[in-house]
């Protein structure tokens, strides 16, 4: 009865704390500049069974796509159990789906069990190529710090979590009655328990399975906080995917109305688009799926190795583009916690956690886009912080400056005369 | 004395006549030295099949691409409009263009400001006259050489079009070797997003030169490629590695107009 009261009172605790942490990233998503997705339901539901659902993007690369999957199985099938788990706890029954599952029940175990191992095996073997091998994708400057502790905290907590799961089971096979028969992994451990006698092996029991639920109401907090986010919000961030093609970037349609006023002064605009800002200089710039995006991202760094610009020893890092934007729409999330609404703080995304260095060094070939196994765009806040640069602060490198001149005034990218340009068919 | 049969658009209209696919020749097919080659290339094949086509000439502009990418969506826009009310005057259906900046800014950015044009890259278009079989195609010199085709981002990745210049490069009985990263996973050359038009950013590396010596390790006689920039950065590259005599980098257009003798 106690620890049943125990048991929802940490429940609830844990449910209150995650829904008002998700609260909150929500409304800082909502900070975004308004888009409209609503479309194509059919075609957005077959992409997000397909990338978020299937890992289609996943598996391009074989060794992390088939470990992330066995993770990824591993974690949505044993959490079925927590179903159980949580049953048990608030009405005190002990598996409680069992007997009326029978045989079924240990087969459904026996391959949680099974799946346990995997998911223990497939984290040992993430934890030896970040902190081992030190794959490439692992070591650049922007994981340096919290990021790669982030990383290590994650795998840690998991492969707990699944030792737990199988002590559990190991222990129980040594609790008489409590089991019909052990399951198919913890019998090989449920030797080490076999010594202890029935008392102890009952508090283990009770420690193990509080271990393991609170384990996971923890880890479930830790999920806002962290880039494991994407465990959740790869599903709407996929099924809210551009699903246009790559090359199309967007049309701005407070700029067509400047345009169509300049080349026609009697031109009178159909609908009333407010001009503000041109392009992005803070996250409030960005549209509330760019924000989703930085959300999403799990910094596995898929974009960044493909980036003709990184891996050419430039400063541009796609991924970095994705933590900077998190990291200041959680710093404006935590300046209106603090004073009720935004508090100007002097600092936005493009300056003082993007230079334009790096923006400048993007060739624009939607490498990034591709390689994002959760269809985050990265080159869209490149290219909405590369409008800000060149329309309001008119900053363009000097070449830029002499090209976008010479479009102006000779309708090419070079310095040559319109009246030539035809002069190609007459030559040698 | 080459002997190229170009109408323009403004001919045509004068004799009431209405071409079936405007050529968009585009600023390098227009200005720069080696570009010009692709672009006679182009219309050798299509004076040889006897394709109905008009270039607009003179009276062509930049489509706005690299001030778009550069993040200039003002001049963007200008020339766009100017572009749009030019090929909406001549009441243009169909586009193809040598360019895949040019594909693809007429192909998915005009739309919204009032272009609607079937637009094809130059292989597609190649594709579909050996496909139609008014283009026979036979190896020639390519007969059995090592080529490997460099995949433009704004045909690939942009457009989704890996298929057309390898399906063309495939009938020159020529070996086609694909790069390590291909396709999808193509490495850009460096040009792109208006990079073209400046330094790199400071690095290690050029881009150009970690794309050729990907393509060198495959021992080609030739780098295809489908974009005049690529050919400009792929050139580059060669000679950069001092491969110039040996290894030739050309459009799929040169290809199959060299191979026929055009």
């Amino acid at each position: 009865m106690i620890s049943s009261i125990i048991f929802i009172l940490a429940f609830g605790a844990a449910i209150y704390l995650f829904s008002k942490n998700i609260g909150k990233v929500i409304r800082n998503i909502k900070l975004g500049k308004p888009l409209d997705r609503s479309d194509n339901r059919a075609e957005r539901f077959k992409v997000m069974a397909k990338v978020a659902l299937g890992q289609s993007k996943m598996v391009i690369r074989p060794v992390a796509g088939i470990m992330h999957i066995i993770v990824y199985l591993g974690f949505v099938l044993i959490n079925i159990e927590v179903l159980e788990i949580i049953i048990d706890g608030i009405f005190g029954t002990h598996r409680f789906f069992a007997s009326p599952l029978g045989s079924i029940y240990t087969l459904a175990i026996n391959f949680f069990e099974i799946l346990a191992v995997g998911v223990i095996i497939a984290c040992v073997v993430f934890l030896v190529r970040r902190n081992i091998l030190k794959i490439d994708r692992f070591s650049k400057p922007e994981l340096k710090g919290w990021p790669f502790k982030d990383a290590n905290i994650i795998l840690f907590i998991e492969i707990i979590l699944m030792g737990a799961l199988l002590k559990l089971n190991a222990v129980e096979a040594n609790i008489e009655g409590a089991l019909e028969k052990p399951f198919i992994i913890s019998q090989y451990i449920a030797p080490f328990f076999a010594s202890f006698n029935q008392d102890t092996l009952h508090i283990f029991e009770r420690v193990f399975w509080w271990f393991h639920i609170l384990g996971i109401f923890a880890f479930l907090n830790y999920l806002p906080f962290s880039k494991h986010f994407h465990i959740l919000l790869a599903f709407p961030n996929t099924y809210f995917s551009n699903l246009n093609p790559k090359g199309k970037f967007t049309n701005m349609e407070s700029v067509t109305n400047e345009v169509k006023i300049m080349l026609d002064p009697s031109y009178t605009p159909a609908t009333d688009i407010p001009a503000g800002r041109f392009g992005a200089k803070d996250v409030n710039d960005l549209t509330w799926k760019q924000l989703l995006d930085a959300y999403t991202c799990t910094e596995c760094g898929r974009c960044t190795s493909e980036c003709p610009a990184n891996q050419t020893g430039k400063l541009l890092s796609p991924r970095k583009i994705m933590m900077d934007t998190r990291d200041r729409l959680e710093e404006v999330g935590r300046n209106i916690d603090i004073n009720g609404e935004f508090k100007e703080d002097g600092k936005s995304l493009l300056g003082s956690y993007i230079t334009e260095e790096e923006i400048l060094a993007c060739t624009t070939c939607n490498a990034c886009v591709q390689a994002c196994p959760v269809n985050i765009d990265p080159l869209s806040i490149i290219v909405d912080l590369r409008r800000y640069l060149i329309m309001e602060e008119s900053k363009a490198p000097a070449e830029w400056a002499g090209m976008l001149t010479n479009i102006e005034n000779n309708g090419a990218p070079w310095q040559f005369s319109p009246s030539d340009r035809f002069n190609w068919a007459n030559e040698n | 004395m080459e002997n190229l049969k170009v109408p323009t658009m403004a001919e045509c209209a004068a004799k009431g006549e209405m071409p079936e696919v405007l050529f968009w020749v585009g600023c390098a097919g227009s200005f720069d030295d080696r570009a010009k080659k692709i672009t006679k290339a182009l219309v050798k094949i299509l004076n040889h099949t006897h394709t109905s086509f008009a270039v607009l000439g003179t009276e062509e502009s930049c489509t706005g691409d690299p001030a778009k990418r550069a993040g200039n969506e003002f001049l963007f826009q200008m020339q766009a409009l100017n572009n749009i009310s030019v090929l909406n005057g001549y009441g243009v259906k169909k586009i193809v263009t040598a360019c895949p900046h040019c594909f693809n800014t007429l192909k998915n950015e005009y739309p919204e400001l009032g272009g609607n044009y079937e637009v094809i890259h130059h292989t597609q278009l190649l594709q579909g006259l050996i496909d139609s079989g008014k283009l026979k195609v036979q190896g020639g010199s390519f007969k059995g050489k090592r080529i490997t085709f460099h995949d433009p981002c704004y045909l690939g990745r942009a457009n989704n079009e890996y298929e057309a210049p390898r399906a063309v490069i495939e009938k020159l009985d020529s070996e086609l070797i694909e790069m390590k990263r291909c396709k999808e996973r193509g490495f850009c050359c460096g040009a792109g997003g208006a990079q073209m038009f400046k330094e790199a950013e400071k690095g290690k590396k050029e881009v150009n030169i970690e794309r050729t010596e990907e393509a060198l390790s495959t021992n080609p006689n030739i780098i295809a490629t489908g974009c005049p920039f690529c050919n400009t950065m792929m050139t580059d590259g060669v000679k950069h590695f001092e491969k110039e005599e040996s290894i030739k980098v050309l459009d799929v257009a040169e290809l199959i107009a060299q191979a026929q003798d055009l």
